[in-house]
């Protein structure tokens, strides 16, 4: 099913939506300036196009709902409400990081928040979900599991596994495709004849939505009637989100040996930011001074993490070999 | 704390005893696995706890690997523990990937906020011409991993006593049973008992050769140092019984005492558990050794199906004797 946006939302509201998604837009293209500055180890998979779908998400979890996120998950990490410093600080390596400098874009863990770690390896992410989901419906707990994967993993083995069972039994957990048309280089629709994942919820009898991932509010109407399904004891959704990266699969990566500018342009437009910004202000939701008024914020907060970060002091080498085992044994 | 009184179980059964303790003490531990709901397990290893504790805590998924694993990490992770039973270890190889990338990780990655409870179990070893898909002892591979524990219980005892331990552990621990040695019985002490990871157990006092073996490789061991003592030969049997953590202490001890030291292993020579042990010999005890070390391992060849060929390739109790008489005897 097709969601559209039928009701005048609330204006508070949109402006936390457009706040969310700004402060994920300016952090990326933060990462990807000191990245090229040769400030951050490792490498780093931006959200630059895909902010509709964490916002619109994760407005609706509390802080004891679970998020098991991507390659691609600063975003989500950070609309889980990990703070852009504890996030900054990870990607740079440093003691006061998410996960003390472990970790890194790719192993980042905040479970105090409810985030359940980003993730290297693409479809890693769906069976520790559904487990999630199983230890929330054993334990009573009433979390409901956001289970984030990318058109890349769903025609692996993992996702039907995982999917599957969750479905069995009747888990509260949503998997949320954020379908960006490319596993890396690779276009969908090379890798499958049924280029519609929402359609696959069929097989594992599962309530599947499509929806346009770059409309927030569209994200924000159909999470809502998903987690409002696991909470409330109903079971799974597959939601499936339409979305783009308009930068490359990881920074370094141009994007566009495998996808034409053309289309990297027209996507552009379709950015999430601008689609809600001239929406509103069109529809007199908001008026220009809002939206000012929350860039100038936003661009504190950023400088906030940026300057916590870069004067952290690094993990002492001294307990590199801490917390290898979660019980010591005597020796 | 161990009682005086025992019973006779069986090494399958013991297995039994200590999931429905642990389940009854622990409301948060969870069982999944194929075949281990109403059936109670192809190797009966679930038997009768199915009727105790129901579908609630014993998920029966059939046959997926790497969902069932995954499924029993994320669970552990989010504050269950949880129990996954591979049935065969030769079927974790769909399931490695959440293993090794998921489950030895994330205590480490997540700065030690994360702990993941979580029993992965399997029955390893050649057993009646199974074959090459079902025959595995690749034990060794996990031990190789940092953030897993791995456990090779050789006794019914060590089987009830190390498995609650790794139940009540917060980490992943690898649970390797031996299938061949299911029906084999023992004495367990009827109260409730726990055996500390980390403890090498002497199965027998020797003083001429350390030979040190693992599962079901340990009783052959036995029977052959029996034999080597009529002849003269005295063989001190060591069972490490997990291999994360590794005893090494008490490896050492008895290497350096007899200067001469053989390991039994069901897995291949090379880069395995016994070539382990050899570094151990040559770094703690170089100044001590007689004789160079001695591997009595299965040859380096899948496991074939002709009863004839799959006792070729697997040390015997002939052959054990014959090497170690060989390398060590008078």
């Amino acid at each position: 099913m097709q969601i559209t946006v039928s009701v005048t939302p609330d204006v508070k509201l949109v402006l936390r939506l457009y706040r969310e998604m700004l402060e994920l837009r300016e952090f990326e293209l933060k990462v990807q300036e000191l990245y090229r500055a040769a400030k951050l180890p490792g490498f780093v998979h931006l959200y630059v196009g895909e902010e509709a779908v964490a916002a619109g998400v994760s407005a609706h979890l509390t802080r004891e709902d679970l998020v098991f996120s991507t390659h691609r998950g600063h975003g989500h990490a950070l609309a889980k409400g990990v703070t852009g410093r504890e996030v900054m600080a990870e990607l740079w390596g440093k003691a006061t990081g998410c996960s003390g400098g472990r970790g890194g874009s790719m192993h980042m863990y905040a479970p105090e928040y409810g985030f359940m770690g980003t993730n290297g390896v693409v479809g890693g992410g769906l069976p520790l979900a559904t487990g999630a989901g199983l230890s929330a419906q054993l334990r009573k707990s009433g979390q409901v599991t956001i289970c984030y994967f990318g058109d890349g993993a769903v025609n692996s083995g993992s996702f039907h596994e995982s999917v599957n069972f969750g479905a069995v039994w009747n888990l509260p957990v949503v998997y949320v495709c954020e379908n960006n048309l490319y596993a890396t280089e690779t276009a969908f629709w090379r890798a499958t004849k049924n280029v519609s994942v929402a359609s696959r919820g069929a097989a594992y009898d599962m309530p599947a939505m499509t929806v346009d991932g770059n409309d927030v509010l569209a994200v924000y109407e159909a999470a809502d009637e998903a987690i409002a399904r696991a909470r409330s004891g109903g079971g799974p959704t597959l939601l499936e989100c339409k979305t783009y990266r308009v930068v490359g699969h990881h920074e370094g990566d141009p994007g566009t040996d495998y996808r034409t500018r053309e289309e990297v342009e027209s996507w552009k437009k379709k950015c999430p930011l601008t689609v809600l910004r001239e929406r509103a202000l069109s529809a007199a939701w908001a008026n220009v001074d809002d939206f000012e008024k929350i860039a100038h914020e936003v661009q504190a907060w950023l400088e906030d993490a940026v300057e916590f970060s870069r004067t952290s002091p690094a993990p002492d080498p001294s307990t590199v070999m801490d917390h290898v085992f979660c019980t010591e044994d005597g020796q | 704390m161990i009682t005086t009184d025992s019973k006779k179980t069986t090494y399958v059964e013991a297995g039994v005893e200590a999931l429905r303790e642990e389940m009854s003490r622990d409301e948060s531990v969870f069982y999944i696995g194929q075949g281990i709901g109403p059936r109670g397990g192809n190797f009966a290893q679930t038997r009768g706890l199915w009727k105790e504790f129901g579908d609630h805590r014993l998920r029966d998924t059939g046959i997926c690997e790497l969902g069932a694993t995954g499924i029993a990490i994320g669970a552990a992770m989010a504050g269950s523990r949880a129990i996954v039973d591979e049935v065969f270890l030769d079927f974790i190889l769909e399931a490695m990937t959440q293993v090794i990338q998921q489950a030895a990780n994330v205590h480490y990655s997540s700065d030690g906020k994360i702990k993941v409870p979580v029993v992965i179990r399997g029955a390893m070893g050649a057993v009646r011409s199974a074959g090459s898909h079902h025959s595995h002892a690749f034990y060794a591979w996990f031990a190789q991993t940092p953030g897993l524990k791995v456990v090779v219980p050789s006794t019914p005892y060590d089987v009830k006593g190390l498995l609650k331990t790794a139940i009540r552990d917060d980490g992943p621990v690898l649970f390797i049973e031996h299938k061949a040695l299911y029906n084999t019985k023992g004495e367990i002490p009827t109260g409730e008992y726990t055996i500390p990871f980390g403890q090498a157990r002497i199965r027998r006092e020797g003083t001429d050769v350390t030979l040190i073996a693992v599962g079901k490789m340990v009783q052959q061991a036995v029977d052959a140092a029996e034999i080597l003592q009529q002849e003269g030969l005295s063989v001190e049997v060591i069972d490490p019984r997990t291999i994360v953590p590794l005893d090494r202490k008490a490896l050492s001890a008895s290497i350096s005492k007899t200067g001469r030291v053989a390991v039994v292993d069901e897995a291949p020579a090379s880069c395995g558990f016994a070539a382990e042990v050899f570094a151990i010999a040559c770094e703690d005890c170089f100044d001590d050794l007689d004789s160079p070390p001695l591997r009595i391992c299965s040859l380096a060849a899948p496991n074939p199906f002709s009863p004839v060929l799959e006792d070729q390739m697997i040390p015997s109790v002939e052959r054990i004797v014959s090497e170690i008489r060989r390398a060590f005897g008078a």
